[in-house]
């Protein structure tokens, strides 16, 4: 990994336009602020006197906390609106609000927002910086970054390792933003999952489609599992859950076709006895809570690095 | 002493008559005269059209003028003043105004408005069904005797096959074009964008080619079945467009028209969710773009329509899921339609020129969109070659909803003339 520091950007709105570079500066400073809280050096106050407001216009539960776990260890003032976006617009549209927030002087916005999108706009209508927590069914970057932190973490480098993507990829944000993630970072990337979710269109994303399990588990390194995301499908989509359980569900059985030293990930919440089987969450191969430990570092680093930018300062990291 | 026009020195073009030279129109108290007397030249007034280009005024049978009922976005003064501005001297409108056109007190109101405020000629079309519900048929013979040219329940789509049939069938009674906007709605619940490779990409929700292509099949089918003639809107599939081909061979009494900004724009001109490319049906990929082209230049697609369909600016401000569906297309169809089918090389001008005056009329049955000697002087005369640099803010329309906006285009209106009388003159409206 570069340890020279690539990063001129004051909003993160999707993954699209990152270079590698950029991505490897991110986890340069993930790394430090890692680091530095392993020192039970938790505090960074790099963002003091800073307001952070995170604008939650959908519902997310760990999301929001490890924003508001990260703009507090940098020291940040943090505001939480919470709400849904249809409640919103009846009085007031998005434009307004947003200038709203930025009228009372806050330093950066951190949205999720269920119409993706959303933060595209959003950066266009106020200065400040703009962070995606996740928008619709587009892209969700920090999700993304701290999935690859972890595997970076476990596997050194992703050239030509091999991810399987399992679940709902059509209406996961989650999905995308790591097929183009992981992509640029070296990696070959399969989606798996039933044919309605995970269409063949999605090859033009570089990624390979397989419908069959077995096939998707038995190269990979890595394989991420999602949720199924039932407040977003219509429910034509497939079956039943138990059908889905049954024909890709992970269990203990399954896990055996996965090579020796492959890990399992998963972004939450997990419906155990679902997508996953509890014993295999909570397995050796599991790296899910280190995900969500990777999660606060990660938006450290990201929040730091687009308030630098915002304010053309150069970047400092914890020793 | 009556009114003589004589329009001199520019290239005359008249698809319908086959002519495309440099040459004189002559216009006695508003109606197209093939010769005038020597005496008669001397009491003319001439206008010098040197360098220009004289058609028949455009003809559009697609557009919203959202009046009454939603004249905060457009309204019959604003709406025919765009289509002057643009060219057009005669244009159809759809019936999805509020209250909607099922009856034919609204279409008399329309009728009334009309004479009042229009500065170019407007037909008014009636519902197909009562409140555009797609349930129970609308009182075709009334809205017939109101003066409608034509049915359609625009903005939605008949669902049902059976309410379809019969209204189909019981229009033909009347001799009245059944215009159809085709969408199988279950296909397209939620739908934002076409469903390809960019809604994937954008994370929208996707509106299938197959949504359209099924009911154009079905379209083409009950034509055939009842003999009655349905006319295709806003083609935008290329599948769509080959089912169109295949009937036509067969005679089916099927008519389709597409949209500029379906030839000038794909779908991922939505790549930074720009709302002013939010249309239905969307803007599809470029092999969709290269059929349509192809389907005008082979005379599968009979006309070129706008679909103007003005939203307020403020609308258009948000969150793409939400703002709403539609494009503003008068005052650029004609440069939009020049720049992509003519100054590219696919079409003849007079071929543009032909989808944009007769064939169009002809598909409503209106006596518009010729020179003919007898015809009523409507004329439009553009500069072909001139570029101009679109800005929404200066249109005629209320609204600003321009996916050209900022953009370059090539062919500008110089003169409107409606009924031999000027509406427009290249910069101002003087009717």
């Amino acid at each position: 990994m570069s340890t020279s520091l690539t990063w001129n950007r004051k909003d993160l709105i999707g993954i699209e336009p990152l270079s590698r570079e950029e991505i490897e500066t991110i986890f340069t400073a993930a790394t430090a602020f890692k680091r530095a809280m392993e020192a039970d050096d938790k505090k960074q106050p790099y963002l003091d006197g800073r307001t952070v407001v995170n604008l939650f216009l959908e519902p997310s539960t760990r999301t929001r906390l490890a924003f508001e776990v990260a703009a507090g260890r940098l020291g940040a003032d943090i505001i939480t609106m919470t709400g849904n976006a249809s409640s919103l617009t009846k009085g007031e549209t998005l434009r307004d609000t947003a200038q709203n927030i930025a009228a009372l002087r806050a330093d950066m916005i951190i949205m999720r927002h269920s119409a993706s999108g959303a933060p595209n706009y959003l950066s266009k209508v106020v200065d400040i910086p703009v962070i995606n927590a996740g928008d619709g069914s587009h892209s969700h970057p920090t999700q993304a970054l701290l999935d690859s932190f972890t595997l970076l973490e476990k596997f050194g480098s992703l050239d030509g390792k091999k991810i399987t993507i399992l679940g709902d990829i059509l209406f996961s944000r989650v999905a995308r933003s790591n097929i183009i993630c992981l992509q640029k970072l070296g990696a070959e990337v399969t989606i798996a999952g039933p044919s309605t979710l995970v269409p063949k269109a999605f090859e033009a994303m570089g990624a390979k489609v397989s419908h069959n399990l077995r096939e998707a588990l038995q190269d990979a390194d890595a394989v991420m599992l999602l949720r199924i995301q039932h407040e977003r499908q219509s429910s034509t989509h497939f079956p039943s859950l138990g059908e889905y359980t049954s024909m890709f569900g992970l269990n203990k059985e399954r896990v055996k076709w996965l090579k020796p030293d492959a890990i399992i990930m998963h972004p939450g919440p997990i419906n155990r006895g679902v997508e996953i089987d509890s014993e295999v969450a909570d397995s050796e191969r599991s790296v899910i809570l280190q995900q969500v430990t990777n999660g606060i570092v990660v938006r450290m680093a990201i929040l730091h690095l687009c308030s630098c930018a915002y304010k053309n300062k150069p970047i400092e990291l914890p020793a | 002493m009556p009114d003589i026009l004589w329009i001199t020195g520019g290239r005359v073009i008249d698809p319908a008559n086959k002519r495309d030279a440099i040459g004189d129109v002559y216009i006695i108290d508003g109606i197209i005269s093939n010769d005038i007397s020597e005496d008669q030249k001397r009491f003319a007034k001439k206008i010098d059209a040197t360098g220009l280009v004289v058609t028949p005024g455009l003809v559009d049978i697609h557009v919203h003028f959202r009046d009454p009922g939603q004249t905060h976005k457009e309204s019959i003064r604003t709406g025919t003043e765009a289509a002057a501005a643009g060219g057009f001297t005669t244009v159809v409108c759809m019936p999805n105004t509020s209250p909607v056109c099922d009856n034919a007190g609204t279409i008399q109101r329309i009728i009334d408005k009309v004479a009042r405020d229009a500065v170019v000629n407007v037909y008014p079309t009636g519902c197909l069904t009562l409140g555009m519900e797609g349930e129970r048929l609308a009182p075709t013979g009334q809205l017939k005797k109101a003066g409608v040219v034509a049915m359609t329940d625009n903005g939605k789509c008949v669902q049902s096959n059976e309410i379809m049939r019969r209204a189909v069938e019981y229009a033909k009674m009347f001799d009245l074009t059944i215009l159809d906007h085709c969408q199988d709605e279950t296909q397209t619940e939620g739908a934002v964008m076409n469903e390809g490779e960019w809604s994937l990409r954008l994370g929208l929700r996707g509106w299938p080619k197959f949504a359209e292509d099924i009911m154009v099949a079905r379209n083409v089918l009950l034509a055939e079945l009842t003999g009655a003639h349905i006319h295709m809107q806003h083609v935008s599939s290329a599948n769509s467009i080959d089912i169109i081909r295949r009937a036509k061979e067969r005679n089916a009494p099927v008519t389709a028209e597409a949209c500029p900004h379906h030839f000038a724009f794909t779908d991922a001109n939505l790549h930074d969710y720009d709302t002013s490319f939010k249309v239905n049906p969307p803007l599809r990929t470029d092999a969709d773009r290269e059929a349509i082209i192809e389907g005008l230049k082979d005379g599968t697609l009979d006309c070129i329509a706008s679909d103007h369909a003005p939203h307020n600016a403020t609308e258009k401000d948000c969150e793409f899921d939400i703002a709403p569906l539609g494009i503003i297309g008068l005052e650029t169809s004609l440069a939009a339609s020049l720049s992509t089918l003519y100054h590219s090389g696919r079409l003849s001008l007079s071929e543009v020129i032909a989808l944009m005056t007769h064939k169009a009329a002809a598909i409503c049955k209106l006596d518009s969109g010729t020179l003919s000697a007898g015809a009523t002087a409507d004329i439009c005369l553009f500069d072909l070659d001139e570029e101009w640099t679109v800005d929404a803010d200066q249109f005629f329309s209320k609204s600003r909803n321009c996916p050209w906006h900022g953009q370059r285009l090539t062919g500008s209106v110089k003169a409107t003339y409606v009924a031999g009388k000027p509406v427009f003159d290249g910069q101002s409206i003087i009717a």
